[in-house]
């Protein structure tokens, strides 16, 4: 099962922009990071700039809107996230209990959603619509050559 | 929290903690077996008190110290001098005192020396392959006898029979727990990915209606590859070995119909493959080349799965990389077996007749003489040329050697095309 990790640290919706996490939260995490690899359950991770980079694109009666950040009305928002690969949501909760994390953080731990999660008829929707879209392209190629 | 989740919470950080549990027992105590029993005791200790008193704050810390506990008593009460032969014995007793001392250090130490030295005892070639395999879920995956009994489809007291026995051959031989030496590592360590290997190959031939256990030792296996990969970052077979399985793994999606029937390689929908184990398989291939692995037989069967990984649709696959590479493959592991692939692949890059005249040479080999793939290859190629009457003799002939009834009507159909079809472009 996939999980993924996400960290929330509060205060980070109104970082200033170009902050960085001190040096010694970073070896902290740096170890954290290692025992998830030495492990073999940490498929992918990354830290993300604070939102004051960032931007926020909404769809208020179905058109984008484009917001740049930081976004003040945000209670909170995502420093970063790990993917990890384990067998079950209690031991995806367990790798985040290790986490050297501070007062601020906040780590949520969410599924990653897989094909065999879904009904058989989505599934089997779902394929159609890809051969569907498998034919066209092969006639689209036909009328190119 | 519920009696039930607090039972999946055991069992969740017995798979983070029970390794290197073992491996720093095993170190202390000189006895895999015994180590695994102290570990096990802590862990039923664990079953009993914590629906009571509440999963502890750091579990892993409490079961570290509880099996510590354990093994004190036990080398106190001096169940060593029975059960390990005399030199070990002795030494014990002049160490006893300082048992006690010994265990902390060897359980708060870095144990990735432990580790590494329970990967491969437990994958020692004086244990069958079943055995070896059996223990290495054990040990090193944290799988119960009954999650192995069921991955593998058989009876749970045959596993646990098996692991009793392996327990026993590691002890009546003798083996010491130790890293192999220099001179042994590279054959020790061939022996290590094959039990990796052949655990995510069992996985991987799951088919639809097995038991849940049985696909999942696909992530079993990747996972003790990511693990051995760690503890032995310099060595490029380990990362052609990664690189293999997350290339495979990443298909898992895509393989199967709705209905669980298999799909072929290249008529599976590419946007179903993982790209992050696509990447990750890359990378992990990229590492072993760098280490100057490029040759070895994991990481050419990884270049191989990367030629299909990279292709975005099946046209776009380089057929000549491949090629090359299977001849590559062909000279560190001959066998007929990749010389079929090799002569598939040739026919791709270079047309039915120049992978006719490879699989022609095979015709007299003897270990393919049942193997259905061979006259079914050989039916392909000849449909191709043209060579009608010929193909359809080698579907038919396919069709009467495979076991599985899908397979079979496949190359029935492809048998009849062959007389209703008068001319193939």
């Amino acid at each position: 099962m996939r999980f993924m990790m996400l960290m929330i640290p509060k205060g980070y919706e109104s970082a200033a922009a170009g902050t960085l996490p001190d040096v010694k939260a970073i070896e902290a995490m740096r170890k954290y990071n290692e025992a998830l690899g030495k492990a073999g359950v940490l498929l992918a991770l990354d830290g993300l700039h604070p939102p004051s980079m960032g931007a926020r694109v909404s769809f208020p009666g179905g058109k984008p809107k484009v917001t740049d950040g930081p976004f003040t009305e945000a209670k909170e928002v995502l420093g970063g996230y790990w993917v990890i690969d384990v067998k079950s949501k209690e031991e995806a909760i367990e790798w985040a209990k290790r986490c050297p994390g501070s007062e601020n953080e906040t780590i949520e731990i969410r599924q990653v959603m897989e094909i065999s999660d879904f009904p058989a008829d989505v599934q089997e929707a779902v394929a159609k619509d890809e051969e569907r879209q498998d034919e066209e392209r092969q006639r689209e190629a036909l009328s190119k050559s | 929290m519920a009696a039930a989740d607090i039972h999946r919470t055991i069992e969740a950080v017995w798979r983070i903690e029970s390794a290197r549990l073992i491996a720093g027992l095993a170190r202390m105590v000189r006895d895999v077996g015994l180590a695994e029993e102290l570990a096990q005791d802590a862990l039923v200790t664990a079953l009993e008190k914590w629906p009571e008193s509440g999963v502890p704050d750091n579990p892993g810390a409490w079961l570290t110290a509880t099996a510590k506990r354990r093994a004190i008593d036990h080398l106190r009460r001096g169940k060593m001098l029975d059960r390990k032969h005399e030199e070990i014995g002795r030494e014990l007793e002049e160490s006893q005192a300082s048992a006690a001392d010994d265990v902390e250090a060897a359980l708060d130490n870095p144990i990735e020396d432990d580790l590494l030295r329970l990967v491969f005892i437990a994958c020692h070639p004086v244990l069958s392959r079943e055995a070896r395999v059996a223990l290495t879920l054990r040990l090193l995956g944290g799988l119960t006898t009954d999650e192995i009994a069921r991955a593998f489809l058989v009876g749970e007291p045959t596993i646990a029979q098996r692991i009793v026995r392996a327990k026993r051959t590691l002890a009546e031989a003798q083996v010491p727990f130790e890293v192999p030496r220099r001179e042994e590592l590279q054959a020790r360590l061939a022996s290590v990915l094959e039990v990796i290997y052949l655990i995510f190959n069992e996985g991987y031939a799951a088919t639809a209606g097995d038991d849940w256990m049985r696909p999942e030792l696909c992530a079993d296996a990747l996972r003790l590859g990511r693990i051995v990969a760690e503890l032995l970052p310099r060595e490029p077979e380990v990362h052609g070995l990664v690189a293999l399985m997350e290339i495979q793994a990443s298909r898992a999606a895509a393989r199967t119909g709705p209905g669980g029937a298999p799909i072929l390689l290249l008529d599976q929908d590419r946007t179903r493959w993982d790209q992050l184990l696509i990447r990750r398989g890359l990378a992990a291939l990229a590492r072993a080349e760098a280490l100057g692995g490029a040759f070895g037989p994991y990481a050419l069967q990884a270049a191989i799965a990367a030629c299909h990984a990279r292709a975005r649709t099946a046209d776009e696959t380089d057929w000549r990389r491949i090629s090359a590479l299977y001849a590559a493959l062909g000279e560190v592991t001959p066998s007929p077996i990749v010389e079929l692939n090799r002569a598939v692949a040739v026919a791709m890059a270079f047309g039915p007749a120049a992978g006719l005249e490879l699989v022609d040479r095979l015709n007299a080999e003897p270990t393919l003489a049942e193997y259905h793939l061979l006259p079914a290859v050989r039916g392909d190629l000849l449909f191709k040329l043209g060579r009608l009457d010929e193909a359809r003799a080698e579907f038919e002939r396919a069709a009467e050697l495979t076991r599985n009834a899908r397979e079979r009507d496949l190359l029935l159909q492809r048998a009849a095309a062959c007389a209703a079809d008068p001319a193939p472009a």
